[in-house]
């Protein structure tokens, strides 16, 4: 959890308390996590062989990177629901322009992260400079975005993906044996974990996000602050649509579908919290990564595809609610 | 723009005038009357430019489009101004549209029992999502999300083509008129005064807008807030289960995709009404505005032969722009 909410106080009393109280300190989604890996080895003890393991990297890593731009944004207090839309986006314009030959390769990428930043600054101004809630500014940017690149492309996704592109998300770093995307996931952690906990920049954050007055008054330009984190969000949007076509291709217009609630889901089921000013890197990965088990344990029980959803709204309430109650208890 | 909306006065600069304006205004509830002037100015620019939409049948035609919707949106007004978000409302609709429509069972005898049970089930699924928020104390985006996908997990589990038959006699619920106004717009507009007359003249409504401007003050007024909040995510769901009987009249059928979109869409037809994401703030007459709003862009856009995706572009630039709007007027 974060630095900031980390009780302070010395617990008194027996070894037993003491011990109680550290563990009501770790956030359930650890708790979570564990549970779900032993449920996993239960069923399938080779879901912990190399091979297994690096196609779950592999499946995992976008909605990681997706969770942690959106953490940042649910920290400072707003929330970005234009972010699936942004990885469809992302996708799209990066196959109609690298239309199957890798020379455009640098074009693509450049197009896309001027797009992703693009709609950063114009849900950014929208939000700080007009004084509409994200959720409507968003909501708009999901229209905006799905409309635009469904004129853009027809409907239809055009052009092609090349292997060179999709290597990011489904290749091994040279002759290693390690995903690509871990190591890009790993980059994408530590990278943010810096920001958000080592630097003036991250203490802003938080402070924005819980108290936006309180914030301005002691000389924080809340709306950069806002800004800067609606752009990281829209950057990890961009660079988990790159990860996500890489490993799964893309075949249609709803690539991205569903990852503006999986993003603020994870982020929550990690303990952020919706009104801003709480949240951790560390967090937002462990509930992404307690989704994907999920997705992958409920694969593996084969049950009916569509209970997956059933189980995953099962889990995120009972986590939340596990994660309320004690805070409000505490 | 701003001037324009909030008064007829022709000179913006005689302040004096204005500020007199905007005080009357305020105390007659003029603030969510603006949007009018909106959907007065796109009408009557379609009717200028747009041949054949200014026809008595095309008007009655917006209106039919805006029944599911609106019904929809007054529910989601009520939760608003509370200062919650039901997210469940595109689920609750599928859901209750399947199972009604199989309990008909294209049998007329049938019709009554379900509908009851399609209002019985929009109470309980708004029931739930309210004892969620308040007892587990949850965040309401979080809690209906949840809920949300573990209906959509039981109801894609079921079905995943249209179920059930529709007797034709329910059918005229949506294709059947009275002195040549479809009945859904008699549903839609009893519904709305019965939401108005909810919130201007009920302790509810008046302890829901304390609820949404400020739970904490409520709460230490004597407001039984979670009560309020558990009976605004019980209206929603009724108007969940309203929409749900006028789509499965209109499509013959239940199905489990027929309410896919109504969550995000009645939100913004909500705030586009003037309601504020807040809560505390809010009527249900903006909200209508709001639903006739998005129903003439729809309609001008099928006369123009546009394509949806450009609708939905113009949609969300309408978005940012009306809120813009009202938040510029709100910090003046």
């Amino acid at each position: 959890m974060s630095v900031i909410d980390t009780p302070y106080s010395a617990v008194e009393g027996s070894a037993l308390a003491k011990a109680r109280a550290a563990i009501t300190r770790v956030p359930v989604i650890y708790a979570v996590l564990v549970v779900l890996l032993i449920l996993i080895y239960w069923r399938t003890p080779a879901f912990f062989q190399m091979n297994s393991l690096v196609a779950f990297i592999r499946s995992a890593a976008p909605l990681i990177v997706v969770a942690i731009g959106q953490m940042f944004v649910l920290v400072s207090g707003e929330i970005d629901l234009s972010v699936g839309s942004l990885i469809t986006v992302a996708a799209a314009l990066a196959a109609k322009i690298i239309d199957s030959d890798s020379a455009n390769i640098g074009t693509a990428l450049l197009v896309v992260i001027v797009v992703a930043a693009g709609v950063a600054l114009i849900n950014a101004v929208v939000t700080t400079v007009f004084h509409v809630p994200s959720f409507a500014t968003t909501l708009a940017m999901l229209l905006i975005a799905q409309g635009a690149i469904s004129i853009v492309t027809n409907g239809a996704p055009q052009g092609g993906l090349t292997p060179e592109f999709r290597a990011l998300g489904r290749n091994n770093f040279a002759e290693t044996g390690i995903p690509n995307a871990l190591l890009v996931t790993i980059a994408v952690v530590l990278g943010s974990l810096i920001l958000l906990n080592f630097t003036t920049f991250g203490r802003r954050v938080y402070a924005v996000g819980g108290n936006a007055a309180a914030a301005r008054l002691s000389g924080i330009s809340v709306g950069r602050i806002k800004g800067a984190c609606f752009l990281i969000c829209s950057l990890c949007g961009a660079l988990g649509s790159i990860l996500l076509v890489g490993f799964s291709g893309m075949s249609s217009l709803n690539v991205g579908n569903g990852f503006e609630f999986q993003s603020i889901s994870a982020a929550v089921l990690g303990g952020v919290a919706l009104t801003g000013g709480r949240g951790s890197v560390f967090g937002a990965t462990a509930g992404a990564l307690a989704l994907q088990l999920v997705f992958r344990l409920l694969n593996l029980l084969s049950l009916p595809l569509p209970f997956r959803l059933t189980v995953q709204g099962l889990i995120i309430l009972g986590a939340v609610a596990v994660g309320s109650v004690r805070r409000s208890r505490s | 723009m701003s001037a324009l909306l909030n008064s007829p006065a022709p000179q913006p600069d005689a302040t004096s005038d204005a500020d007199n304006i905007t005080r009357i205004a305020g105390r007659f509830n003029l603030r969510s009357m603006g949007i009018y002037l909106v959907v007065l100015g796109m009408a009557l620019c379609a009717a200028l430019f747009v041949p054949g939409f200014a026809t008595a049948g095309n008007i009655v035609n917006i209106f039919q489009r805006s029944v599911a919707l609106g019904l929809v949106s007054i529910g989601q007004t009520f939760v608003i101004i509370g200062g919650s978000l039901d997210l469940s409302v595109a689920t609750a609709i599928s859901t209750i549209g399947v199972v009604s429509a199989i309990m008909m069972d294209n049998k007329t005898e049938n019709m009554a029992v379900a509908v009851g049970a399609a209002l019985l089930m929009g109470i309980a699924i708004g029931l739930v999502n309210g004892l969620i928020i308040t007892r587990l104390k949850i965040n309401a985006f979080i809690a209906t999300l949840g809920t949300s996908l573990i209906l959509q997990g039981i109801l894609f589990s079921g079905f995943d083509n249209y179920a059930g038959k529709v007797p034709r006699e329910f059918q005229s619920v949506a294709y059947g008129d009275l002195l040549g106004i479809p009945l859904g717009v008699y549903i839609l507009m009893a519904v709305l005064i019965g939401a108005w007359v909810i919130l201007r003249f009920t302790p509810f409504g008046y302890h829901l807008f304390a609820v949404g401007g400020n739970r904490e003050t409520a709460r230490l007024s004597g407001v039984r807030t979670d009560r309020v909040i558990i009976l605004a995510h019980i209206l929603s769901g009724l108007g969940a289960a309203l929409a749900a009987i006028i789509l499965i009249a209109r499509l013959r059928s239940g199905g489990p995709r027929i309410g896919i979109g109504y969550d995000l869409d009645s939100i913004g037809a909500v705030v586009v009404g003037g309601s504020l994401l807040s809560g505390g703030r809010g009527s249900v007459f903006g909200t209508l505005a709001g639903v006739l709003v998005v129903s003439i862009l729809a309609n001008v856009f099928n006369f123009l032969n546009v394509s949806a995706f450009a609708q939905d572009v113009l949609r969300g630039v309408v978005l940012i722009v009306v809120v813009a709007v009202y938040s510029y007027r709100a910090r003046r």
